[in-house]
């Protein structure tokens, strides 16, 4: 489980760099988030995974560590925040530069 | 402890929801909230600078749920000296917003509360995770702020600005997932015991989660070479935000200061002598990176945007020296940089402003009342180089003394030095460019004395802190040791005893 989850955020974490160096506004967004997920998912099993234990502490010793579940409830509202911002800076970018690259210079290919 | 300690929260957080609420509130009246609000935090930072100079460290349970289970926040010597900083600036940056360029834009003075509240609360946590989420809180503020006043150069700057930002915050909490599944919590003076005594197969993980804190705060602080967001997003912000930016770099070197001075340093083995080489090696190049991109600067804003990583860089060699001293030196010159480099914002506006060219350094038109803005221009310059008889020779003065035990000296000094030398012909060539050469265009008319007053009373603390500076350097030798000593921290966090008898103190 340990191995495939690591498979899974390497890979999350790749696509989310491809992404954030296309340079094009919409493809910077979908990049970020990718690598928040990623970011969310490693933040969770820093808590080590376990299955079939309480959640809750007061149970009996096998307890899933519930302090990486509060830190990544944290982590996807700030998350979700930070998101709807920074899609509303990049249309506003897109609104004043009249394209969608980073750099804020006109697109010298076509549509 | 009393309740002191959690107002550096609340006044700034309830103005600014208060501002929000009331949004249709005429500009008059937002002025109102937001300077009494301002004023308030001030005299709050006072008190506190008073309470943490008697040497006792404040430690105040939110939820009344006892260290390391609760949230705590904790007054040391450093969290108050870096609140009485910010207020002072945010007072002399909000003098100067209120004469008009708050007018540019909505909501500046909630937003400007708002930083505030994410500033003093990264300063006063006890708690990685919430330094985080008050680095989160600062940084959507300071996004906003950044686009105050509108444009396609502040767009630009700001989409990148938030990139790089957004990316931080998920090393950031990348760094602070290892650090937890290394140590097992997040509290840091609980972080200061568990890393001392790690043992050796868990110290990887913890030296990589430092490492990625270490590029996290290095972004914050643009240190080279994560420095690039810097120049364009401060010299294209407005004014009175630019100034209150100032701070905002200084935050990265003090999250460093509080992780690796008192999380990091304690410990045996590979954790406590991880991060010195890597700083130093980045102090230099910031040092040279900084000194280059103001000599070539061919604008005053961008000029002193790079002075500000200039000084980022002088605080880091300080800092990655590690003694008692040097840290005790590079504090000053935190105080220092932080309110020189506001105010210098503020003078390069009010230069910009009366010219034609605007704050482009080529001859063309004086401005209007040059005399006054050259001697305000000269007070700031001689401060920012490190030249006598103001403040940034005195904290310049105290690394250089505190480098000469390390095998470092010849390295730090030179770049030190010469950095310093490069500045100042940097820094004539514009004063004498911009306030000597051409005519004042006769329709123009000189500043208002309420715009020069608050860049005026910022560079007055210079002089002052060379006046009072016995009694300021007695007050940063006594931070510098509480950090490295670290004890007198663990202790008043961990045993701090909650307020109910009735809440339980272990985990079942």
């Amino acid at each position: 489980m340990a191995a495939l989850l690591a498979l899974v955020i390497g890979l999350l974490v790749g696509c989310g760099v491809y992404l954030l160096l296309r340079a094009r506004t919409f493809s910077v967004i979908l990049g970020i988030v990718l690598i928040s997920y990623a970011t969310n998912l490693f933040l969770f099993a820093a808590g080590r995974l376990a299955t079939n234990q309480a959640p809750l502490v007061g149970e009996g010793p096998p307890y899933a560590d519930p302090l990486p579940q509060a830190l990544v409830l944290t982590a996807i509202v700030i998350g979700f925040a930070m998101t709807a911002f920074v899609a509303v800076l990049a249309l506003r970018a897109r609104g004043e530069f009249g394209s969608d690259r980073v750099d804020g210079k006109p697109r010298e290919d076509g549509p | 402890m009393s309740h002191w300690l959690v107002l550096p929260l609340l006044i700034p957080f309830a103005a600014g929801v208060g501002l929000l609420l009331a949004g249709r509130m005429p500009l008059a009246g937002q002025r109102w909230v937001g300077t009494i609000a301002t004023a308030a935090s001030l005299l709050v930072a006072i008190r506190l600078f008073g309470l943490a100079a008697e040497g006792q460290i404040g430690v105040y349970l939110i939820g009344d749920w006892p260290a390391p289970f609760g949230i705590v926040l904790v007054l040391d010597r450093l969290a108050a000296l870096m609140l009485l900083t910010t207020a002072l600036l945010a007072a002399g940056a909000l003098a100067y917003a209120v004469s008009g360029t708050d007018r540019a834009g909505r909501a500046f003075h909630a937003l400007f509360q708002f930083q505030l509240l994410g500033l003093n609360g990264a300063f006063l946590t006890g708690d990685l995770f919430n330094l985080f989420v008050f680095f989160e809180i600062l940084l959507i503020a300071s996004y906003s702020l950044l686009l105050h006043g509108g444009g396609p150069a502040r767009t630009r700057s700001a989409l990148h600005y938030v990139v790089l930002n957004l990316v931080g915050s998920s090393l950031f909490l990348i760094g602070v997932g290892l650090i937890y599944s290394a140590t097992g919590t997040l509290n840091i003076a609980d972080l200061a015991q568990a890393l001392a005594g790690l043992d050796p197969e868990a110290q990887p993980i913890a030296a990589a989660g430092g490492m990625l804190l270490v590029v996290v705060f290095g972004l914050k602080a643009a240190v080279l070479p994560l420095h690039f967001w810097l120049p364009h997003a401060y010299s294209s912000a407005t004014a009175p935000v630019a100034a209150l930016f100032a701070i905002m770099t200084k935050v990265g070197i003090y999250a460093m200061v509080r992780v690796f001075g008192l999380m990091f340093g304690h410990g045996e083995g590979m954790l406590a002598e991880l991060f010195a080489p890597w700083l130093l090696g980045a102090a230099i190049l910031t040092l040279a990176g900084g000194t280059f991109g103001a000599v070539a600067s061919s604008d005053l804003r961008e000029m002193v945007a790079y002075l500000v990583i200039v000084s980022v860089g002088t605080l880091l060699a300080g800092l990655a020296l590690g003694t008692t001293e040097a840290l005790s030196g590079t504090l000053y010159y935190l105080v220092h940089s932080t309110l020189v480099g506001g105010a210098m914002f503020l003078v390069a506006d009010l230069i910009g402003r009366g010219r034609s060219q605007g704050p482009a350094i080529v001859v063309g038109g004086r401005p209007p009342g040059a005399g006054l803005l050259a001697v305000l221009f000269l007070i700031g310059g001689v401060a920012a180089v490190g030249m006598p008889p103001l403040s940034g020779l005195v904290g310049k003065v105290m690394i250089l003394l505190a480098a000469q035990g390390s095998e470092w000296v010849a390295w730090i000094w030179a770049a030190i030095l010469i950095s310093s030398l490069f500045l100042l012909i940097g820094l004539s060539r514009a004063g004498v460019t911009l306030l000597w050469c051409g005519d004042v265009n006769p329709g123009d008319a000189p500043a208002t004395a309420a715009l020069i007053a608050p860049a005026a009373l910022l560079l007055a603390m210079s002089p002052l802190m060379v006046a009072f500076g016995g009694w300021l350097t007695a007050y940063t030798e006594a931070t510098a040791a509480q950090i490295t000593d670290g004890r007198g921290y663990v202790e008043a966090v961990l045993g701090q005893p909650p307020a109910s008898p009735l809440r339980p103190t272990s985990v079942p």
